[in-house]
């Protein structure tokens, strides 16, 4: 087992940052800490880090208690959102330090340090900003010379808080492929902690989402995005339309329409429930293909690059309905602005319980 | 070097209007007085100025001044670069009342802290009598001069490195750390570096305001001669006696020496910021 997190509580003042969370991780794995901001995921990461303490539990790593280890001496390396990269020190310095401050005996001799920093800048495609200085590199490069700078030290485990946040977007899609192949490359237990979806999604091996310091869920980035496990985990993987409304004789009203409740809802008394469908779960047709349909107006048309976002005002719906489509249906259709058309909810997605957003 | 830069058409505006009014400025009051100097120098021939600064009695108040600026100096960098940590990293109640407390000797006439340090250090007075008792005098020697000399010096270390120091963030601490590195490591590779060009500045001003120090100097120094006595003391001496040209000669040396020191140690840190921006 790569990391064992048991029973970890943090508490600030009278606020609960971490209550009772326990996590394995395998090695070499990949993990999201995935939640929204001050859930607690980075107060998480610092704790396996030992930059904080817990209250209570013990972090393992790799079958060693380094609960009260000082940052130190757990070997552990760590990537931080703004870099913090030593800026009086150049590329190459940045990246030895690690190697640099280990005792004299165990420290390997120079021209080992210098091929092993070279490799690294290698490995995250560096090598040509050896003598740069950190105020002379991009956002981008500094963060790739971070990680150069982390994994110098051979950790046994790699902790990524919001690496990738302050990039601009088209940056941070480049690292992310680029992390997730250095990854499979070399296999070192990882977590990441991000509030970005998309980022856990495609980046993960696995996901754990993370709510007021809470575990949610935890699964491959599949499961857990086609089988959330709660309404909160299903509202935070993506946009979501939400329908309150109540489950009745195995029906679930939404306004005045009604849809099959899933199997497991089938025989509950009534109860408020709440119904979610996903903007690109929506269909829209100028035919009414099925007596369920509902009957719409389009208020808005948006472009969202490839797909086209519309908002439409149902009969029967208090809120307007957010729907995605294809460009391409989008013009075979000819829509326009205050068109009447038909739109079928597929994929409903039905939770029980208050949950509020 | 602003003045030279200025190739093509600069954003920020007023670039003439400003820079005349900082050369104007500059020259009233700070070139013309101290030219002054110079001009009530030359007169007297290269001869007798010669032999007015080369006495054995000005030799040694040059050696008193700087050597006890320079102790001073290196004693208030270390000091103030401590208080300025105390300042910045922690929260302690009455950290608000310690910060102003920094400034006081900014603010004092430099003749009372001299007395109140006379008093203090006399043989009779509180902290004078017990050192007297383990053979240690303080008043009318070199170590007296250099108290003096750390309490006016004391303020501007603390105050140059406070806000180099605010804006370094805690995180690199934490990724030295994290990288496994000793706190004194961590101290000296990385944090030290970084708050040395802030130091120099600071102990430089403290070294220079030492060199012109005279109010609070005088009345613990016992201005011996040849051993205690200060070369702003030796410049006033020479007017209570109207020998002006011989009192310009000596500040004319004094002004050469730390003006040169003040552009070396400035050459300095120029040096030192390069590479990094």
């Amino acid at each position: 087992m790569g990391i064992e997190l048991q029973n970890i509580t943090k508490k600030f003042a009278e606020y609960t940052a971490l209550d009772n969370i326990s996590l394995n991780v395998d090695s070499g794995d990949l993990i999201a800490l995935l939640g929204p901001s001050g859930c607690g995921k980075t107060t998480l990461l610092r704790i396996i880090a030992g930059l904080e303490l817990p209250d209570s539990g013990k972090i393992i790593l790799e079958n060693k208690d380094t609960t009260n280890l000082p940052p130190r001496k757990k070997n552990v390396g760590f990537v931080f959102q703004h870099y913090a990269l030593f800026r009086r020190l150049n590329v190459f310095d940045n990246v030895a330090f690690g190697l640099n401050v280990l005792p004299r005996g165990e420290r390997p001799p120079r021209k080992e340090i210098r091929d092993r920093v070279e490799h690294l800048l290698k490995l995250v495609q560096m090598e040509w900003a050896l003598k740069r200085y950190p105020s002379q590199l991009s956002g981008g490069q500094r963060q790739r010379v971070a990680l150069a700078r982390a994994l110098a030290v051979n950790p046994k485990v790699l902790l990524l808080d919001e690496p990738f946040s302050a990039l601009d977007a088209k940056v941070r899609q480049e690292l992310r492929r680029w992390l997730r192949k250095l990854h499979d490359e070399i296999h070192v237990t990882s977590i990441f902690v991000t509030h970005d979806q998309e980022e856990a999604l495609e980046l993960a091996d696995r996901i754990v989402v993370i709510n007021k310091g809470k575990i949610e869920q935890q699964g491959t980035p599949q499961e857990v995005y086609d089988h959330p496990a709660n309404a909160f985990v299903y509202n935070f993987l993506g946009n979501v339309n939400v329908f309150h409304g109540r489950i009745r004789n195995g029906k679930v009203s939404l306004g005045t329409h009604h849809v099959d409740a899933p199997d497991e809802l089938k025989h509950t008394e009534e109860k408020p429930s709440q119904a979610f469908v996903r903007p690109h779960e929506i269909g829209i047709s100028k035919i009414q293909s099925s007596g369920s349909d509902l009957v719409g107006t389009i208020q808005e048309v948006r472009l969202l690059g490839g797909q086209i976002g519309l908002n439409l005002e149902c009969e029967g719906f208090d809120n307007p309905i957010d729907a995605e489509i294809p460009r391409e249906l989008y013009v075979n259709l000819q829509l326009a602005k205050g068109d009447k058309v038909f739109v079928s909810l597929n994929r409903v997605k039905v939770f029980t319980g208050d949950y509020a957003i | 070097m602003a003045f030279f830069q200025r190739k093509r058409r600069n954003i920020l505006p007023g670039f003439g209007l400003s820079m005349g009014y900082t050369v104007f400025y500059l020259s009233a009051i700070v070139i013309v007085p101290l030219s002054m100097v110079f001009i009530n120098t030359i007169p007297m021939g290269w001869e007798p100025f010669f032999s007015a600064v080369t006495t054995p009695r000005v030799l040694a108040s040059y050696r008193v001044s700087f050597s006890t600026a320079l102790f001073a100096a290196v004693f208030d960098a270390v000091a103030g670069l401590l208080t300025a940590w105390v300042l910045v990293r922690y929260r302690f109640p009455g950290k608000q009342f310690l910060d102003a407390l920094v400034d006081l000797p900014f603010a004092l006439p430099t003749a009372v802290a001299g007395i109140c340090f006379a008093t203090l250090y006399s043989p009779v007075g509180w902290l004078g009598k017990s050192l007297t008792s383990w053979g240690l005098t303080i008043i009318n020697t070199p170590t007296g001069i250099i108290i003096a000399l750390i309490f006016i010096g004391f303020p501007f270390v603390v105050r140059t490195i406070q806000p180099v120091l605010e804006e370094l963030e805690p995180e690199i601490e934490e990724a030295a750390h994290c990288l496994g590195a000793t706190r004194l490591q961590t101290f000296s590779k990385i944090l030290l570096p970084h708050l040395f060009p802030a130091l120099l500045t600071g102990a430089t001003l403290a070294f220079a305001r030492g060199i012109g120090e005279y109010g609070s100097v005088i009345f613990i120094a016992g201005n011996l001669p040849m051993k205690t006595e200060i070369a702003p003391l030796m410049i006033m001496s020479k007017l209570d006696q109207f020998d002006y040209n011989g009192a310009s000669a000596v500040a004319l040396v004094l002004l050469l020496i730390s003006f040169s020191m003040l552009l070396l140690l400035n050459a300095v840190q120029e040096w030192q910021q390069k590479e990094y921006r």
